[in-house]
């Protein structure tokens, strides 16, 4: 049985603040960004840093919290971009 | 293929990125070229390096979502954007914006948007390193202002 996840990557700032910068979650396929966010920090203390002004990519294409995520899909959290 | 990205830890030579626009191109009557360059002093502190952290994959798939964006907006010939990563020292160059049209209106407008639009929606994070310490560099307001600009 294949086992149905999703990456979540984390950059900048909130890398640093994370205990790791990419984990697999397991993830049954129901259920919004925001709802992958409670997961995330569900897993314990050293894990909530993943709130404030964050945003947040579903395969590589900005989302908001309300957006699906199925088995599978690379969902990303990061601060504000400061590119140029 | 008219569009150029570039996502790359080495330098860019503005020379080459020119001809890369102009060669064999007698359609378009303006370039613009736009460099970034890193600055010694940010916010009040003296900055000794810069570590430019992106997102593998979604930085390049942005970067052609915004020429995209601006193909659709105004009539333009080649569009170039190469941006640095990995480490930096003051005065290296950081990103490098060049458009060609065949007249002066669009390449200006074209390279103005796409720098305004990278800083804002382009998955990178910069990281100073200064006399008082390493800091993650914080969005400016007048970057996203300068960004609603060029909205509807």
């Amino acid at each position: 049985m294949t086992e149905r996840t999703v990456t979540v990557l984390f950059f900048a700032r909130l890398r640093e603040a994370m205990p790791q910068p990419e984990l697999q979650l397991a993830w049954n396929g129901h259920g919004t960004v925001a709802e992958l966010r409670r997961a995330i920090t569900a897993q314990g203390r050293e894990w909530t840093a993943l709130t404030g002004d964050l945003l947040v990519a579903v395969n590589q294409e900005m989302a908001t919290d309300d957006h699906a995520v199925a088995p599978g899909d690379e969902v990303a959290f990061f601060p504000p971009v400061t590119g140029g | 293929m008219s569009d150029r990205i570039g996502v790359q830890e080495d330098d860019f030579s503005v020379a080459a990125e020119y001809a890369w626009l102009t060669d064999s191109n007698s359609v378009d009557g303006a370039v613009v070229s736009f460099v970034g360059r890193l600055r010694d002093v940010n916010a009040g502190a003296s900055v000794q390096g810069l570590w430019l952290e992106h997102y593998p994959g979604m930085t390049e798939r942005a970067l052609q979502a915004l020429i995209d964006e601006a193909r659709a907006r105004w009539q333009l010939g080649r569009v170039a954007i190469i941006h640095r990563v990995g480490q930096l020292r003051p005065a290296d160059q950081i990103v490098w914006v060049g458009v060609t049209s065949p007249h002066r209106a669009e390449a200006f407008a074209a390279a103005e948007f796409l720098m305004d639009a990278l800083k804002t929606r382009a998955p990178f994070w910069k990281k100073e390193q200064t006399d008082r310490g390493e800091r993650w560099v914080e969005a400016r307001d007048t970057d996203a202002q300068r960004a609603r600009r060029w909205d509807a």
